[in-house]
Parts: structure tokens; C-alpha cells; sequence
């Protein structure tokens, strides 16, 4: 028999991809999700699409937020979602990314898989609040 | 083996397959105690005992993940797999947590034979032991060679899960307090081998001089100041009946940024290895960690039962108010909540010894 208590935690990868030095939006974004009460990692800076995979597989994060400021999201979230689709872990992730994407760019990272893009000026409760009602946390 | 549900069969069979997002999914279920889990690390049971485990603690800030990572790097240059549990301290208010050892571990980033997974200790009491424990064995089953587990050293809840490893690193920095220090964080107990971090600072060789004093006070009664057991006795195992005597913890001077000195903690990890193996003491290390997890997860389901019948009584909650209103003590409440418990124990006691005759 068992007694144990389901304990169940969101967890989330926040992660820096490609030649980006700017992690101010990535740290408030991580503290945000610290105090909403996730389970928080934070990839460091200058991450190879491969290295963010290989984080979000193993870590089982419900959430993977990218932040990109440097312009190469159209190359980059795309591999990042590929590796994911092939560790057939995709489908239970939820995709966010943060930084400065141009308008004219956002329905074509939609398809790619991307659930929702959070731009400047973006409150931490807009975002903590997305995550909370369409993150699948898993057991 | 046991009853696995259909999902945790397939997922049982993908981890002994190599399929690293069943291994992921399978620490996420320890770590969420999704129902289930218990009898997928029931049947994960028999598959371990082949990795080597290494436990690595110390203070914030003494160098711990980046250690970790040059020797990550080191084994897999060896061609060794390895697993990685990091463990970092979760918000006591809102029970978040940022985990940041994997920011440390770059060198080997992309390789997937490194399985790195991070936990906070998400706010339960004693549980974390039990989680990095069943954790090990998830990796240990999937056939990683070498396991380490990384935790902040301060406290009971680190000294139990290091206790999951065969060999105990800690970590300390150069100019991190006199002697008097050393004593009083009880570190010297748990390690079987210590090292000096950022041993490139001034102040290294001092605190090399004063570890060794202190391993060579405890290791020899006759040098007159003991400071207790080396081995780590906690109070509910009985007294060792293998003991690390004829062990000495080594001190070793590392660079972890630089790689220097990493290949002396691997030899010594090694040489601490064979030595378990070779004097039985492994033996009775793998014994008493099973007994502490026989207990862990006995007094864990004891105490759910104990839970259930507080419930009948109207929850802790309306029995501590009567408590504090003096209407009634603790010692008659835990009696009455104990006794149909005792008469239920003494009943199957008596039945069981009956079949038996």
C-alpha cells in the first residue's frame, strides 16, 4: 500500500539560445517563475538549439521559454523544436519566447509550434498567468 | 515483478531500452509520486547496483557543479556514460525554485550520455532523500556508468542524501574558517574524501593543513581528541559492524575552472572504490542503505496510516484545537489514535502466528 502524496510542481526551462548576451528579460522572467512557485532552470547564455533540447528532455520541463533578442529566431526556435519533436517531446511542452520578435515574423513561428509570444512591455503576470492555465502538468 | 499499468510497463521497457525521455518521465513520476511509481521502481529494483555513486557536497559557492562537470568530463573521455542529480533548495514561501547547476555543466552540453537532471527540494520533509535516492536508481537501471549527486551541504536532509552515494566528496574552499569551523559543521564525518577547491588562492594550503589535522585526529583514537565516529551512524541503524577504519580521507587540491588536480579526485574516487570492494566495507554500506530505505519508506507509510485515522477523528486540525483549548492532551489524543492501530497489529500478529503452527 501506498500513502504517498502526489506532489506535483510546474517545471520550466528558461533558456538563452544562439549569440545573445541580453539575459535581463531571461533572469526577471526566471524570478517571476520562481515566485509564482515553478521549478525554475536556467540554461545560461550563448545555448546551442541542441543544448536547449538536450536540457528540456531530460529536465521533463511542462514549459520552455526562449529568450532571443538577436534576431536569428527564425533560425533558431525552429531546430529547437525539431530536436524536440524527435525526443517525441514536443507534444506536452509548452513553447513560449520572449524578446524582440518583429510582427511580421509571429504567425510564421506559430506554426513552427511556438504556443505564445510574450514582446516588450509584457507584464510577469500576463506571462505567469498563461503558463498556469495552459501548462499540462504531468504526472 | 510487480503489477506495472500498461504505461509504466511500456515506459519501464523504453528506460531498459535507452530512450532518454523515458528516463526523464520516469524521474519525473518519482519526483511527483505519481501514483504507480512505487511499482516501476519495484521492478526497476533488480536492474540496479552496476553504477558507481558518487555523492558531492559542500557549501554555496565552493566550486561543486563546476567540479562536477570537469570530471563529467573526464569519464566521458574514458567513454563512461554518466547521470548527473543536481539538487538546489526550493523558496520555504512559495516553494519555487531557480535551479542553476546545469548553467555550470557546458563541457559535455549536447552529449547526451551525460544525463543531467536538476531537483529543488520542493518543500517536503525527509521526501527529498527518498526522490534522489529512487532517482539514482532510475539512472543506475538505465545502465549509466558513473552517477554523481550534487547537494548544498547544511543540514540532516543533505547528510541523507549523500548517504545514497557510495563515496562522499565534499567540497570546501580555500579560506572557509579555522579548524573550530570544520568541527562544527560536521563535515568531517560524512566525507570519504575531501577536497580543496580553487586551490590556486592564497589561503589553500592553510585549509589543506588544517583538513588533514583534523582526518588524521579522527582516524588515530590515540591522538587523544576523537571526534566521534567517521562513519556516518545515524540513530535508528545499528552500529556498524563494518566500519571505515583503515580508510584515511585524502585531500586533494583542485582547480575545477582549469581541470587541475581533477584527475587525483578521479584516481581517488577509484582508489576509494576498490578499496570498498576490497575490505567488505561496500558490503555493509549497501546493506545499511537498504536498511535506511526500508525504514525511510516504513515510518512513510506508517505515518499515512496514522494520518487516516486522524482524519476519522475530524482532522489535526480540530484535534490540536481541543489540545490547545486544554479540553484534552497530546498524550491521550495520540493514545486514542493509536490504539485501534496496536489492537489491529496485535490481531494479524496472532492470526499469522496461528497459520504458521
Amino acid at each position: 500500500m501506498s500513502t504517498d502524496h502526489a506532489q506535483r510542481a510546474t517545471r520550466c526551462l528558461v533558456a538563452k539560445v544562439g549569440l545573445d548576451g541580453h539575459d535581463r528579460g531571461a533572469h526577471v522572467i526566471a524570478r517571476a517563475f520562481r515566485d509564482a512557485g515553478f521549478e525554475v532552470i536556467y540554461s545560461g547564455l550563448h545555448r546551442a538549439p541542441e543544448e536547449i533540447v538536450q536540457a528540456a528532455v531530460q529536465e521533463d520541463v511542462d514549459v520552455l521559454g526562449i529568450s532571443i533578442l538577436s534576431g536569428a529566431h527564425n533560425t533558431l526556435i525552429p531546430k529547437v523544436i525539431d530536436g524536440l519533436r524527435s525526443y517525441d517531446a514536443f507534444e506536452d511542452t509548452l513553447i513560449i519566447v520572449g524578446g524582440i520578435i518583429p510582427e511580421e515574423d509571429k504567425s510564421q513561428l506559430e506554426e513552427a509550434g511556438v504556443d505564445a509570444i510574450f514582446g516588450p512591455g509584457t507584464s510577469t503576470e500576463e506571462t505567469v498567468e498563461f503558463v498556469r492555465e495552459h501548462a499540462a502538468t504531468d504526472g | 515483478m510487480a503489477d506495472l499499468s500498461d504505461a509504466n510497463a511500456r515506459l519501464y521497457e523504453s528506460l531498459l531500452d535507452g530512450d532518454h525521455a523515458a528516463l526523464a518521465r520516469v524521474i519525473t513520476e518519482i519526483e511527483n509520486r505519481t501514483p504507480g511509481y512505487r511499482e516501476l521502481l519495484a521492478a526497476l529494483h533488480a536492474e540496479t547496483g552496476n553504477a558507481s555513486v558518487v555523492g558531492v557536497t559542500g557549501s554555496p559557492g565552493t566550486g561543486k557543479s563546476t567540479l562536477v562537470d570537469a570530471l563529467t568530463k573526464q569519464y566521458r573521455e574514458a567513454d563512461e556514460t554518466v547521470g548527473v542529480i543536481a539538487v538546489d533548495p526550493s523558496s520555504p514561501y512559495t516553494g519555487g525554485s531557480v535551479l542553476g547547476d546545469r548553467i555550470r555543466m557546458g563541457s559535455t552540453a549536447g552529449d547526451m550520455d551525460v544525463f543531467v537532471r536538476s531537483m529543488s527540494a520542493r518543500g517536503r520533509l525527509g521526501g527529498l532523500s527518498m526522490a534522489t535516492a529512487d532517482a539514482v536508481k532510475a539512472l543506475d537501471a538505465f545502465g549509466k556508468d558513473r552517477i554523481i549527486v550534487e547537494t548544498v551541504g547544511a543540514g540532516q536532509n543533505e547528510v541523507d542524501i549523500v548517504e545514497t552515494a557510495e563515496t562522499v566528496v565534499v567540497v570546501v574552499q580555500p579560506g572557509s574558517g579555522d579548524d573550530v569551523q570544520l568541527l562544527k559543521a560536521g563535515i568531517l564525518e560524512i566525507g570519504d574524501l575531501f577536497v580543496v577547491n580553487k586551490a590556486d588562492k592564497d589561503e589553500a594550503a592553510g585549509t589543506v593543513a588544517d583538513l588533514e589535522t583534523m582526518i588524521h585526529m579522527s582516524s588515530e583514537p590515540a591522538a587523544g581528541l576523537s571526534t566521534g565516529h567517521h562513519a556516518p551512524d545515524t540513530a535508528e541503524s545499528e552500529p556498524e559492524t563494518v566500519d571505515s577504519e583503515g580508510w584515511t580521507p585524502p585531500v586533494i587540491e583542485t582547480v575545477a575552472t582549469t581541470g587541475a588536480g581533477v584527475d587525483d579526485l578521479r584516481n581517488a574516487l577509484d582508489d576509494h572504490r576498490q578499496y570498498l570492494a576490497a575490505s567488505g566495507a561496500g558490503e555493509g554500506r549497501r546493506r545499511q542503505r537498504a536498511e535506511t530505505e526500508i525504514r525511510r519508506l516504513l515510518r512513510a507509510d506508517l505515518g499515512g496510516l496514522a494520518e487516516r485515522v486522524l482524519d476519522c477523528h475530524g482532522g489535526m486540525e480540530t484535534v490540536a484545537s481541543r489540545v490547545a483549548r486544554r479540553e484534552t492532551d497530546p498524550y491521550t489524543v495520540v493514545g486514542e489514535l493509536v490504539d485501534p492501530l496496536e489492537s489491529a497489529v496485535g490481531e494479524s500478529l496472532a492470526t499469522e502466528s496461528k497459520t504458521s503452527e
